[in-house]
């Protein structure tokens, strides 16, 4: 499932390098690929958006992983504004409340570890929009 | 459709060169496992050796990182056999006999991600948090074969599939072996329930799985949930291994498929059922990403409930963050037919328990039991032994830098206990 949308209308908004990596080129959508911001920030700039009236395509805290866990944030939004849905906005608030409530761990995440982070991230943004995963990773590999 | 449970119960688990159960005791010989298990090509390809431990309770065992974990069961009358569609043929099943070994578990563990997680203390304070402290472990230990790192889909599958092919073979054991205890469940045909118990709330419950992606999946009869519709389940085919847990995050509202077998809400449902209500069904919904598969999946079980003249429903959630959008969603339309809803859920309410609990939320959804603060500080001891591996514990949900300290201590969040705070009450901290 998760195919019904016109990926044209998709814009990827990520902090992710797996995702540019395995999925750039690879769809009629767009990516926003963001290294410099970080989890929250991604949030705040999806907020932004569903302010806008883009739509959001995918839920923000996609993943059991703790936002305090991870770096990495991929969310779907339309390419263009449609209309103000004040159910979406509620979901993109929520998530940066959620957010805000986990303490930081500082952990120092080794090379490793960050790439599986990524891999979450990325395929959960996959199996949402109906992209295949792992031939999105073979043809990076 | 009814099904018989015949509870065979271990209260010892011993390796030996002979496979068998005697005497409440399960006898059995690790490489005659091992070999059962490297019968599936995938988990030939996948990983590398395993190796067995056994964990019981009381033990000064840690078992950790916990991937999945698993009640041994066989059918021995009716159609079909155990994990249908995925080890089984995809036979419908939940109707006839199935024993069961009860007191023990299959649990496996090992790396899959650097991330992972999972603690199950046989001993101490962190015992009192999980249900599977009280159970005679066989541990499974996988090792990654060369080159799993860009693989991790197929070799989750690899440790899923050997896992449940390990309880196969353990369940099997007991075919032959008569039950100390029986238990016999049954759910009606629509019709025959009304006319059975004209006068009780029909209620049902909404069990919602798991089915977000890589590490986060459900499976049904073999297929992912995240590609299904929302459908109706008798509550005995769970019984029989219809729905297995492919979900390694979270450890402490993870449904293991141990949970799926054992589900309180239909243990309790069944028990109240011709009493105080007539227990209708499953229903079966899915937690997917995308915002349109939650509209779709969360209009179709309101549109169920009211199919079936619901007067109630119980939902269940499994997961963190994203899958309490679907609770709300499906709780409040539910609502909305007539029907009126308990939801069933944990709470990440930070460290001092002050925040929001969940991340959505909605005024009809004003019935709620919930399985603890996921948040809540703990302190586990040293133990003497650990099965798996420590080398994730400062990088696990609920871990922090530092969370292994030098003396051997564990200081970190009840998310890292394997069951703690389980969404469907299967624990030891809701107020039941």
């Amino acid at each position: 499932m998760g195919t019904i949308g016109n990926p044209r209308d998709y814009l990827i908004l990520t902090n992710n390098p797996l995702v540019p990596a395995c999925m750039e080129g690879k769809g009629l959508y767009t990516i926003d690929f963001r290294p410099e911001l970080s989890y929250r920030e991604i949030l705040t700039l999806v907020r932004d958006k569903v302010y806008l009236g883009h739509t959001l395509y995918t839920h923000p805290l996609a993943g059991s992983v703790k936002p305090n866990e991870t770096p990495y944030k991929s969310v779907i939004v339309s390419m263009v504004p449609h209309q103000f849905d004040s159910q979406q906005a509620e979901i993109i608030a929520n998530a940066i409340a959620v957010f805000d409530k986990f303490k930081p761990i500082g952990w120092e995440l080794n090379e490793r570890i960050l790439r599986d982070f990524q891999l979450i991230d990325y395929t959960l943004l996959a199996g949402a929009i109906g992209f295949d995963a792992a031939a999105g990773l073979s043809k990076k590999i | 459709m009814k099904l018989e449970l015949g509870y065979i119960q271990i209260n010892d688990i011993q390796f030996s060169k002979e496979c068998k159960v005697e005497a409440n005791t399960l006898y059995v010989d690790p490489d005659a496992v091992k070999a059962f298990m490297y019968e599936d090509d995938d988990v030939k390809a996948w990983v590398k050796d395993f190796s067995f431990d056994v964990a019981k309770p009381g033990e000064s065992v840690r078992i950790t990182p916990v991937k999945d974990v698993i009640e041994p069961r066989v059918k021995v009358e009716g159609p079909g056999g155990m994990f249908p569609g995925v080890i089984s043929k995809v036979d419908t099943v939940g109707s006839g006999k199935t024993h069961v070994l009860r007191g023990m578990a299959v649990v496996t563990a090992g790396k899959i991600v650097g991330f992972q997680e999972g603690i199950i203390d046989m001993t101490g304070p962190g015992a009192d948090y999980t249900p599977f402290s009280k159970l005679n472990n066989f541990v499974v230990v996988a090792e990654p074969a060369e080159g799993y790192q860009d693989h991790k889909h197929e070799y989750e599958h690899a440790v899923r599939i050997a896992g449940l092919r390990a309880a196969v073979f353990i369940g099997e054991l007991g075919r032959n072996v008569t039950p100390d205890e029986s238990e016999e469940f049954e759910t009606l045909g629509i019709k025959e329930g009304i006319e059975e118990y004209p006068d009780l709330p029909r209620v049902a419950y909404v069990h919602m799985l798991q089915s977000q992606g890589l590490l986060h999946d459900t499976y049904v009869y073999g297929v992912d949930a995240k590609r299904t519709l929302t459908t109706i389940i008798n509550p005995t085919e769970t019984m029989d291994g219809a729905i297995i847990s492919g979900n390694c995050v979270s450890a402490c509202d993870k449904n293991t498929t141990y949970h799926h077998q054992n589900n309180p809400v239909v243990k309790a449902m069944f028990a109240a059922h011709g009493k105080t209500l007539n227990y209708v069904c499953n229903i079966i919904t899915n937690e997917n990403v995308y915002l349109a598969d939650k509209q779709r999946s969360s209009d179709w079980t309101a549109k169920l409930c009211r199919l079936l003249d619901l007067d109630g429903a119980i939902v269940s959630q499994e997961g963190f963050g994203n899958p309490d959008t679907d609770l709300i969603m499906n709780t409040k339309k539910i609502e909305l037919q007539g029907v009126k809803t308990t939801i069933i859920t944990d709470e990440y309410a930070g460290q001092d328990g002050k925040s929001q609990s969940l991340a959505d939320a909605d005024p009809l959804a004003d019935a709620v039991v919930t399985g603890g603060n996921a948040n809540e500080v703990i302190i586990l001891p040293k133990l003497d032994k650990v099965i798996g591996t420590l080398d994730y514990v400062d990088v696990i949900a609920g871990g922090h830098a530092g969370s292994l300290r030098p003396d051997g201590t564990i200081e970190a969040e009840l998310q890292v206990i394997t069951g703690a705070t389980n969404e469907m009450g299967f624990n030891r901290l809701s107020a039941r």
